[in-house]
């Protein structure tokens, strides 16, 4: 079943016809063709062109995901095209190089196809001077009040301002003031004042998503965003208006007045909300997180995120996060509770363990509880975790590693089909020792108290018997978990883990892409990476030597599991690598 | 490398004129100005521009002018000072406009170099060097100056009342024709 990893799943394109222009006098050759917001081959911009020979023009409107629109003005530029004869053939120098005409207006460069011979110039006076027009007409009504705004420091605006504008004001007229901190939908708050009109906000809602919700109304200096009357901005989506937002018109309620973005400690993670996997950098301080961003990842989630995924975090701070080991409900340590465990787990009879271990945990640690299975021979399973999906990015599984839960032999194609034969187990007691990770039997009900996640993020799973009564028959129950649950009070053994901003490890998205995530911040109290003490656990059972890193566990899971053959831990690069399912 | 002394002269060997020398210095001392200051029952009047403990100003009308935009925070080198922001669901400021107001604002005083970045940096005049270079407490913690206290000692300072003007030009337009 061993797989050859790609890491793209697209098939190669096609050789690519090339062109050669000059910009600012150094010639290049770039394709004719390049993607457009949809993938489309379209012919290339001058802008894309500029952007490939690291060139980058400023600009507001355009975004490479989203249609061009052209009308911030910001990325004028000056060219110049060959000239023709009367024959149509191209006129020559004296020393053979064609005669240039500059072309006698600027072209915006997000919306004009370069062309064969053609030169573009972006460095001139008159580009210079364009930019610092474009920059002032935008800075008439802007209220400045960068001190108070939630953008400052990732904003466009400042940073073109210091690189392009002027130095200082000529206006003497009162500005324009629009409303302040208007209420645009349920996770959105809108200054009118900072907005530029640069309508990315609206071309994503409306091409993106397919939600038409805004537009601009009004006219000249009196502009303003808004929402369509009695249409709420509500779709899944709204919070990607935020980061492409250029200027801080448009801010997030959750992150508004949390941390001033320059503070934020960015680690590359995964979101794990769904199967989906969307890669997500985390944004922190001091070892509190304060928000997800979506990182550009065009093999899984382009540029976006769900706004039900980026809101789920807060659980990640509850107060109430187990945060002690406990042996029959007394506070102990992880060293008595691990070699107790494996006392314990070595007596067992074959068949009389059951595992049921998370979809929700790394690939690193359901490896490890297969292990685990293959020494005690010991029935295993997941518990599907089935929700309401949507057209872009919502999976309808709510687990982010259910791959991985099947391709380490935890559960199987059906997963959760073995939930029964445990209940029934556990009823006639030929089950004595239940080993539970990261799941509430009981309850299966975790981070559902913030803003708006519930109702999106609703989880429907599967009803099965595992009731109290039978959890109270067993011998031996052991509970890993980050949240206190009804199980965990029923347990022997509590092991309090590790949410995964607080650890490292990788999950197998729903095509397959094997991602890894990244740790933000410390675990709090004596909560352990899951995978490191049941490293502990496997190594004390089967005598076999783990490693003490993530990366020689995965390095060694990849050569153990066949669908993971030949990948590393390094190889799997920030975007991940697709395998086999 | 050995000095060798040479001897004494006989009028340095006679002894009480150098004695009567340096009474001489003694005494006239006796009548000049005095220069030791009685601290700290005297208190030194310190020089224009001197840069002592950093405090927080209120405005003319007694608002807070800081919105904790967390840039002395930022430049602060010794990392003295820390700002807690109010949150989404945060305290509104007490002064019209201006949506944000710290939360908490504290600067360890034992950290404070008395630099005056965090002054230099503010962009709504809120925090300045003042004349105070005696900071006592009897624990470490005493010396974590609040957001109350650092306000209390700062006092206030008239500069322009930049979010006041906003408004009043604000609501001068009557005539925008969006209202919300």
């Amino acid at each position: 079943m061993s797989a050859t990893p790609t890491t793209e799943t697209k098939p190669a394109p096609p050789a690519i016809e090339k062109i050669r222009i000059k910009i600012d006098g150094r010639e290049i050759e770039v394709p004719k063709l390049s993607p457009d917001w949809q993938g489309k081959p379209v012919p290339t911009t001058m802008l894309q062109a500029c952007k490939m020979v690291r060139n980058d023009i400023p600009h507001y409107c355009w975004h490479p995901k989203l249609p061009v629109a052209g009308n911030c003005r910001m990325c004028l530029v000056e060219f110049g095209t060959p000239a023709l004869g009367p024959d149509r053939k191209p006129l020559l120098n004296a020393d053979g190089t064609p005669v240039i005409r500059k072309s006698p207006r600027p072209a915006i460069a997000c919306a004009t196809p370069i062309s064969p011979g053609m030169e573009i110039y972006t460095q001139t006076p008159g580009v210079k001077q364009m930019r610092e027009g474009v920059l002032e007409f935008l800075l008439i009504n802007h209220p400045l009040d960068c001190p108070i705004c939630d953008k400052a420091g990732e904003c466009k605006l400042q940073e073109y301002s210091l690189d392009y504008g002027a130095s200082a004001s000529r206006l003497v007229e009162p500005k324009v003031h629009k409303p302040k901190a208007e209420d645009l939908g349920p996770r959105i708050v809108l200054d009118a004042e900072r907005c530029i009109m640069c309508s990315r906000c609206i071309r994503f809602t409306r091409d993106v998503v397919g939600d038409d919700a805004l537009s601009f109304v009004n006219r000249g200096s009196y502009s303003t965003l808004t929402a369509y009357p009695g249409k709420p901005f509500d779709n899944n989506y709204t919070l990607n208006t935020v980061d492409i937002c250029p200027v801080g018109a448009l801010t997030s309620k959750d992150f508004r007045f949390q941390m001033r973005t320059w503070f934020l400690k960015e680690t590359k993670s995964i979101c794990t909300s769904c199967a989906t996997g969307c890669n997500i950098l985390i944004g922190s301080r001091e070892g509190k997180i304060h928000r997800y961003t979506p990182r550009e990842n065009d093999g899984v989630n382009g540029p976006w995120m769900c706004d039900a995924g980026r809101l789920h975090y807060k659980w990640i701070h509850r107060e109430d996060r187990l945060l002690d080991v406990l042996v029959r409900g007394e506070k102990s340590t992880w060293t008595t509770a691990l070699s107790e465990m494996a006392d314990k787990l070595k007596l067992a009879a074959p068949g009389s363990v059951a595992i049921i271990a998370s979809a929700r945990q790394t690939n690193e640690e359901l490896w490890l509880l297969s292990k685990l299975k293959a020494k005690l021979g010991a029935i295993s399973d997941s518990i599907p975790r089935i929700g309401k999906g949507d057209h872009l990015l919502l999976d309808a599984d709510k687990n982010p590693n259910t791959n991985g839960s099947r391709l380490t032999g935890i559960s199987f194609t059906e997963m959760g089909i073995n939930l029964v034969k445990i209940a029934e187990g556990i009823a006639s007691g030929t089950i004595k020792t239940l080993i539970v990770f990261g799941e509430d039997l009981l309850m299966h009900s975790v981070g559902s108290d913030q803003l708006g996640a519930k109702e999106l993020t609703s989880e429907v799973v599967q009803e099965h018997g595992l009731t109290a009564e039978l959890l109270g028959k067993l011998e031996t129950l052991i509970v890993s978990d980050i949240l206190p649950n009804a199980t965990a009070q029923y347990a022997h053994y509590v092991l309090p883990g590790c949410a995964h901003a607080e650890k490292r490890g990788t999950f197998t998205n729903r095509d397959g892409r094997v991602q890894k995530f990244l740790q933000a911040i410390q675990p709090p109290g004596d909560a352990r990476a899951e995978w490191d003490f049941l490293h502990d656990l496997v190594y004390n059972l089967t005598g076999r030597s783990g490693f003490q890193t993530i990366e020689g566990l995965f390095n060694e899971m990849a050569k153990d599991v066949p669908a993971f053959n030949g990948l590393t831990w390094a190889g799997l690069g920030d975007a991940g690598v697709t395998v086999k399912i | 490398m050995i000095i060798e002394r040479k001897p004494l002269s006989l009028w340095e060997r006679l002894y009480l004129p150098a004695i009567i020398g340096g009474f001489k210095v003694t005494l006239r001392h006796f009548f000049k100005k005095k220069v030791t200051m009685q601290y700290p029952e005297e208190k030194w009047v310190v020089p224009a521009g001197y840069r002592g403990a950093p405090y927080l100003v209120r405005d003319q009308e007694g608002h807070t002018k800081c919105v904790s935009c967390q840039l002395c925070e930022f430049v602060c080198p010794p990392k003295a000072i820390k700002i807690t922001p109010p949150g989404p669901a945060g305290e509104l400021a007490d002064r019209p406009n201006a949506e944000k107001m710290p939360k908490e604002f504290e600067i360890n005083m034992l950290r404070c170099i008395f630099c005056g970045f965090c002054q230099e940096v503010c962009p709504e005049e809120a925090i300045f060097l003042q004349k105070d270079y005696s900071l006592t407490g009897t624990n470490r913690k005493e010396m974590i100056y609040n957001k109350e206290k650092l306000l209390d000692l700062g006092g206030t300072h008239a500069g322009v009342q930049k979010w006041k003007h906003k408004l009043e030009e604000a609501r001068a337009q009557e005539d925008f024709p969006v209202k919300v």
